[in-house]
């Protein structure tokens, strides 16, 4: 039983989801609990098989999922593939899907309590569930055109999710922005994938990596992969969605909509390092096209960065503050993987990168996990505080220690896993990014700390005027938030203080592999050509 | 100049003049207007891969010999156009939705979230 259902797995991840959210009309038309409960227990289902997908991962290697059978081959000998859609994971998705676990089944948690109130559940958690199968869809998957779908329906359902609160102006402003960029986005997607289409007569991204010439053609893809993906990811100039989406839904959506961002990152990840790996020391070139594409990643990176921190500085908005630390947060990865993809040395069989190198690329990896399990507990505190008080503005809040014992809690573990202090996870990830981008360039080390430590200030503010002061008069009969979202927080703060306590096991077992599987790019294309 | 590239011209045409609409226009429906002209750039750009002078369908059990085209960049299109569909009606009923809260689709009038 096991055996199947590890076997079956990579479609079951995305199937579960994909029928459950469209069973949960039915179910709620019985009962509400009844439904909170079945899709609790559906997010459970997935993150389950999630667990036994990344075991089977880990102990035996690249998994490849072929739907419909893989007998229908074309080509001959080793440049034979199945010409089907098919899934692929190695450690690099398997870590990434294990994030996009974590974040639904708090979020659906945290949302018995915080939705309580409002209309129209039915299709909350419809929706819920269709953009936790979206992202998963697009983790997993190891076609070009099946990402694209995948990216259109996460959009799609986290589009009308931002949008939820129809009578806010300000949320459905942020829904139409978002749809628009990522809209746009995908459609430049699209024109990518049909460019390798023409040239390449391929859909899968192993094929394509095995073929690329790394032509005129293919710099035009590049640029248009890379522009749509940082644009779903929120890198510096193309963050301007995210405040917004990020700051006007619901928390309980946002924890989510952060999950589907970390999966633009993965998607950038992935076009980078497999389908370009071996041009990215293309001789022809008068630059290093390596050069060109790290220079510009850090010089972005380093500019989101500073605006986040600097914008987040400025903010009374409690959910937009957070928001404009998850653009700096963002610019921490990129910084990374940038830093990382300047010191490659070889491509010839795998990626070959200098050792700071290969450490900036498992801190990036690390980062991914540490900032979506910080900004997720963050947000779902700030969830909790609008909860409590119906307020948002940083300015109308205070003495709220007195009432919210639990949340100030929470809330002091995530500021301080956020601004990278010992001995939270955040900690762990950002040492090896200062350490790393230390040896290549002190300057981008400086900054990076810099930025953390005003981001702690920026935080330290915050907790200051909502947690800490005075009881205000209207603030009286606050109360504590309702069990669901504090066992929603305490499973994420829970699993931050393990990381910062241990971040060795996470490294070893769960980073290290992915960054190899990242720089392995032969094996990536082996699993596929030959006949699958 | 080859016949062929005309399809190619207009790809890059419809889709400059979607991102000019998206890019400098202030009404909303001319926004999503211009999003509309790049996906039908992008789905002209998909059908004319496809696209082989003098194929036949490719089914093999009847096919008179010759050229026949591949389906795959049919069967893309019609999934991309599936999506836009989606894509499209959404982004409608969130303009709907502004009308009512603005009484304006002017992205001037339109007030930034500034808190």
């Amino acid at each position: 039983m096991i055996d199947f259902l590890t076997d079956h797995s990579p479609a079951l991840i995305v199937a579960i989801p994909l029928l459950g959210a469209f069973l949960t009309p039915l179910v709620g038309k019985i009962n509400d609990k009844l439904r909170n409960i079945f899709v609790i227990l559906i997010i459970a289902l997935t993150s389950g098989l999630i667990l036994l997908l990344v075991n089977s991962v880990l102990s035996n290697g690249i998994v490849t999922y072929v739907f419909g059978g893989s007998q229908t081959v074309i080509g001959t000998g080793s440049s034979a593939y199945a010409i089907r859609i098919l899934f692929e994971v190695d450690a690099m998705n398997a870590f990434i899907a294990l994030i996009a676990a974590i974040l639904p089944l708090a979020a659906v948690i945290y949302s018995w309590g915080f939705m309580k109130e409002e209309t129209g559940q039915d299709k909350y958690y419809t929706l819920i569930l269709l953009m936790t199968a979206g992202m998963l869809g697009m983790i997993l998957t190891g076609d070009l055109f099946n990402f694209f779908v995948f990216l259109e329906i996460t959009s799609i359902s986290s589009c009308a999710l931002i949008a939820y609160r129809t009578d806010n102006k300000f949320s459905v402003q942020a829904g139409f922005k978002y749809i628009v960029i990522s809209s746009i986005g995908a459609l430049f997607i699209l024109f990518a994938i049909g460019i390798f289409y023409g040239q390449y007569n391929a859909l899968n991204m192993a094929v394509i990596a095995n073929n690329i010439s790394y032509s005129l053609l293919d710099k035009i893809a590049l640029v248009l992969l890379i522009g749509a993906l940082a644009m779903k990811s929120g890198l510096a100039p193309m963050h301007m969605w995210m405040p917004d989406a990020y700051g006007r839904s619901p928390a309980s959506v946002t924890v989510v909509l952060v999950g589907t961002t970390l999966a633009g990152v993965y998607g950038g990840l992935r076009v980078l390092f497999t389908i370009y790996g071996s041009s990215l020391l293309n001789a022809e070139s008068t630059i290093l096209p390596n050069i060109i594409i790290g220079t510009m990643i850090v010089i972005l990176a380093v500019a989101g960065i500073f605006i986040g921190v600097f914008m987040a500085l400025k903010r009374s908005d409690f959910k937009r503050m957070i928001a404009y630390v998850a653009v700096a947060e963002i610019g921490y990865m990129f910084l990374a993987i940038g830093a990382a993809i300047l010191t490659i040395s070889s491509v010839d069989n795998g990626i070959l990168m200098s050792e700071s190198g290969l450490l900036a690329l498992k801190g990036g990896i690390f980062h991914i996990l540490n900032d979506a399990l910080d900004i997720g507990l963050l947000f779902l505190v700030a969830g909790a505080v609008y909860f409590a008080t119906k307020q948002t503005s940083i300015n109308r809040l205070g003495g709220l220690a007195r009432n919210m014992k639990y949340t100030t809690i929470f809330f002091l573990i995530g500021l301080l896993a956020v601004s990278g202090m010992p001995p939270m996870n955040g900690f762990a990830s950002k040492l090896m990014i200062y350490q790393s981008t230390y040896e290549i360039s002190p300057i981008l080390a400086i900054i990076a700390i810099l930025c953390s430590i005003m981001i702690l200030a920026a935080f330290v503010k915050v907790f200051h005027s909502v947690f800490l002061g005075p009881e205000l008069p209207s603030l009286k009969n606050v109360k504590e938030v309702p069990k669901s979202m504090l066992i929603a927080m305490a499973l994420v703060a829970c699993i931050i203080i393990f990381i910062g306590l241990f971040p060795n096991i996470i490294v070893d077992n769960l980073v290290t592999p992915a960054a190899e599987a990242l720089q392995n790019t032969t094996s990536y294309i082996g699993a596929i050509m030959g006949g699958a | 100049m080859n016949v062929f590239y005309v399809p190619y011209l207009a790809v890059a045409g419809l889709i400059l003049v979607g991102l000019y609409a998206v890019l400098f226009k202030r009404n909303l429906i001319k926004i999503i207007i211009g999003i509309t002209l790049i996906q039908s750039g992008v789905n002209l750009f998909l059908i004319t891969l496809g696209y082989r002078a003098n194929s036949t369908a490719p089914i093999y059990t009847s096919s008179p010999g010759g050229i026949m085209s591949l389906p795959v960049p049919q069967a893309l299109t019609l999934t991309s156009i599936v999506i836009g569909v989606a894509v499209l009606a959404l982004m409608l009923t969130l303009v709907v939705h502004i009308y009512r809260h603005y009484q304006t689709l002017d992205v001037r009038k339109i007030k930034e979230d500034e808190e």
